[in-house]
């Protein structure tokens, strides 16, 4: 299992015991289900339970950021048939933070489920999980059936007038479905193709209906978040920034793995408690928030903190949390030919500009690593990525036009040398080097 | 029949197709389309791949047009389209992977296998595939052992162990 660390656990309270805390007993003897039992027992109103998710400030945990509790209001009251939707479908490079929550505390992304289901109104919800982490899908289908036997799941639960069923529902490998509207065409058993919007899935949601699609982590938070109140949640973190955050932390530390840290947190800290830079190199470059953020340079990223509004000031997003750390040994150039070979392939090929935008992003960057590029290659690029901005039904082309942009931005000289001299600045032996991976210099074959 | 007729049959057996209607369970009555990604990946289990007459064979229990189902067949990248080896080892070289090693651990393999990606070895043994993030890039390098099976920091020797354990 990937290493944990915690300045304040919440999310990662029961996590200490790995594959032996997971289950409903270990779940309720931390006070787990204390807060759907509270509610339904006291008939807390609907609006008193979205005023109170408002007031921790807490912001959709996916990427985006959006205040849960403001998307929560946006659900028509009057609708009869309505969902509550769960994306686990965590695919953005870097990020691993959901995977290790549905293993280790799935009952918490449950009962956070069912108590949007009685905030919203809703009666029944899916969760939707990446297809290649598929012991977890079983898992959290197991820890299902435990909430259904203690009559968490259901009809009429505990007794009270709500019912609300949930289920688990798994990916097969692709990267839109994360997008929210591809993600309920994969539900409906279609392609992944993300939908128009408006309308938003508030409106017209899964099979049509009105629908509340977070992240697990925003799920997950809920609980706490009811647990010790909105204000205090808040104050854990900073204003407009409530709360703890896991951040995933991959790349050259000593120790990657998930990190749950009050919101405002120094990244230096963050940075310490993943054991620092592996062999005590040189940091170089900083993706703070999963592959479609844009990538910052070590000196800018020493100076923030760990939060929505600082990551953007720098220039970046906080995104999903997924921190992955460069060293000097990195090849900026071969680095960016892998994230832009990455949007290629995954773009669903709905829309022209991404569709046909990512591959000359990723063709052009490949002759670039590849001694071919043209001094004009730059600027290219750039123009590739204007055409595609902002230009297409979801963020794909978005996400495939930062990195590339942010790339050249931030390490342009590194580019300029790939083109001039068709060789990488960064020796290939010390790029092997950095990457850890060792070998006998003779290989058996096996087969 | 034998187990090289079921194979080559389209019909799904008695168990899938209750583990298929396990999964139409779960969404509205009007809504079994929905439970077309889960019936492909048990039709897969089943046959080890999923040929035309399969996916077509899933669209008919599911009531839905054939055409609708390979469209969902061609879309997510676990579908294998095509037979494949005994075990798929499917290598995550995305850059958090890269960064500890990935692109190696995939060379390795290659070298090993003497096959390179999406290729066969001739005993029908191993099937080798580039894979895009697996969300577990604090254990990279990451390998996938036949869609399901997830196996972590893969450094020479975890790939020598591995792959001595398929038999």
């Amino acid at each position: 299992m990937a290493l944990i660390d915690t300045i304040s656990p919440l999310l990662t309270t029961g996590w200490s015991k790995g594959d032996a805390g997971w289950s409903l007993k270990d779940y309720e003897a931390r006070g787990g289900y204390a807060q759907l039992k509270r509610i339904l027992s006291s008939k807390m109103t609907q609006d008193e339970l979205i005023a109170e998710v408002k007031k921790s400030s807490l912001r959709g945990r996916g990427g985006a950021g959006f205040p849960t509790g403001l998307k929560w209001s946006f659900m028509p009251k009057a609708a009869p048939e309505k969902y509550v939707v769960c994306n686990t479908d965590e695919g953005e490079p870097g990020t691993f933070k959901d995977r290790d929550l549905l293993r280790y505390d799935p009952h918490s992304t449950i009962e956070g489920m069912i108590i949007a289901g009685y905030a919203v109104g809703a009666k029944r919800g899916y969760n939707y999980i990446h297809g290649e982490i598929f012991d977890i899908y079983q898992r959290f289908e197991e820890a299902l059936d435990q909430a259904r036997a203690a009559g968490y799941l259901g009809e009429r639960i505990l007794g009270s007038d709500f019912s609300f069923d949930l289920f688990a529902h798994h990916g097969w490998g692709a990267y839109i479905c994360g997008e929210e509207t591809g993600l309920l065409e994969s539900i409906e058993g279609k392609k992944g193709q993300p939908r128009y919007k408006p309308p938003f899935p508030a409106n017209f949601g899964l099979y049509g209906k009105p629908t509340t699609i977070n992240n697990t982590e925003t799920f997950a938070a809920i609980p706490f978040i009811l647990g010790m109140g909105g204000e205090a949640y808040l104050n854990l973190g900073k204003p407009n920034n409530g709360g703890t955050k896991l951040f995933s932390v991959s790349g050259h530390v000593n120790r990657p793995g998930n990190y749950e840290v009050p919101m405002g947190t120094p990244f230096a800290k963050l940075l310490e408690m993943a054991g620092g830079m592996r062999g005590g190199r040189k940091l170089k470059a900083v993706i703070p928030g999963g592959s479609s953020a844009p990538v910052l340079p070590a000196d800018v990223m020493m100076e923030c903190t760990m939060d929505y509004d600082s990551i953007a000031k720098a220039g970046s997003m906080l995104g999903s949390g997924a921190v992955i750390v460069m060293d000097e040994t990195v090849c900026m150039v071969k680095a960016l030919e892998r994230l832009s070979y990455f949007y290629f392939e995954e773009s669903c090929g709905q829309c022209t500009p991404c569709r046909e935008g990512s591959g000359w992003l990723y063709r052009v960057v490949h002759r670039i690593e590849h001694g071919q590029g043209r001094p004009e290659d730059l600027d290219l690029l750039n123009r590739v990525t204007d055409n595609m901005m902002g230009k297409t039904i979801c963020a794909l082309a978005d996400a495939a036009a930062f990195p590339v942009r942010s790339f050249i931005k931030h390490f342009k000289s590194e580019f300029e040398y790939h083109i001039e001299h068709k060789k990488c600045l960064v020796d290939p032996e010390v790029q092997r080097a950095g990457s850890g991976f060792f070998r006998a210099s003779s290989v058996a074959r096996v087969a | 029949m034998n187990k090289q007729n079921d194979m080559l049959s389209p019909e799904l057996s008695p168990e899938a197709l209750r583990k298929i209607d396990r999964e139409v369970a779960k969404y509205p009555a009007d809504q079994k389309q929905s439970a077309v990604m889960a019936a492909l990946v048990i039709a897969q289990d089943e046959k080890g791949w999923l040929s035309k007459e399969t996916i077509a064979a899933v669209a008919s229990y599911l009531g839905m047009p054939p055409i609708a189902a390979y469209e969902v067949a061609t879309f997510y990248n676990m579908y294998d389209l095509q037979p494949v080896g005994k075990y798929k080892l499917t290598v995550c070289t995305n850059l958090p992977c890269a960064l500890s090693g990935g692109v190696h651990a995939a060379d390795y393999v290659k070298e090993k296998l003497g096959i390179d990606f999406n290729e066969t070895t001739p005993d029908g043994k191993f099937t080798l595939k580039e894979g895009e993030c697996m969300g577990a890039c604090g254990d990279a390098p990451v390998m996938l052992v036949n869609n399901k099976r997830m196996c972590s920091f893969m450094l020479p020797e975890a790939i020598d162990k591995l792959l001595a354990e398929c038999n």
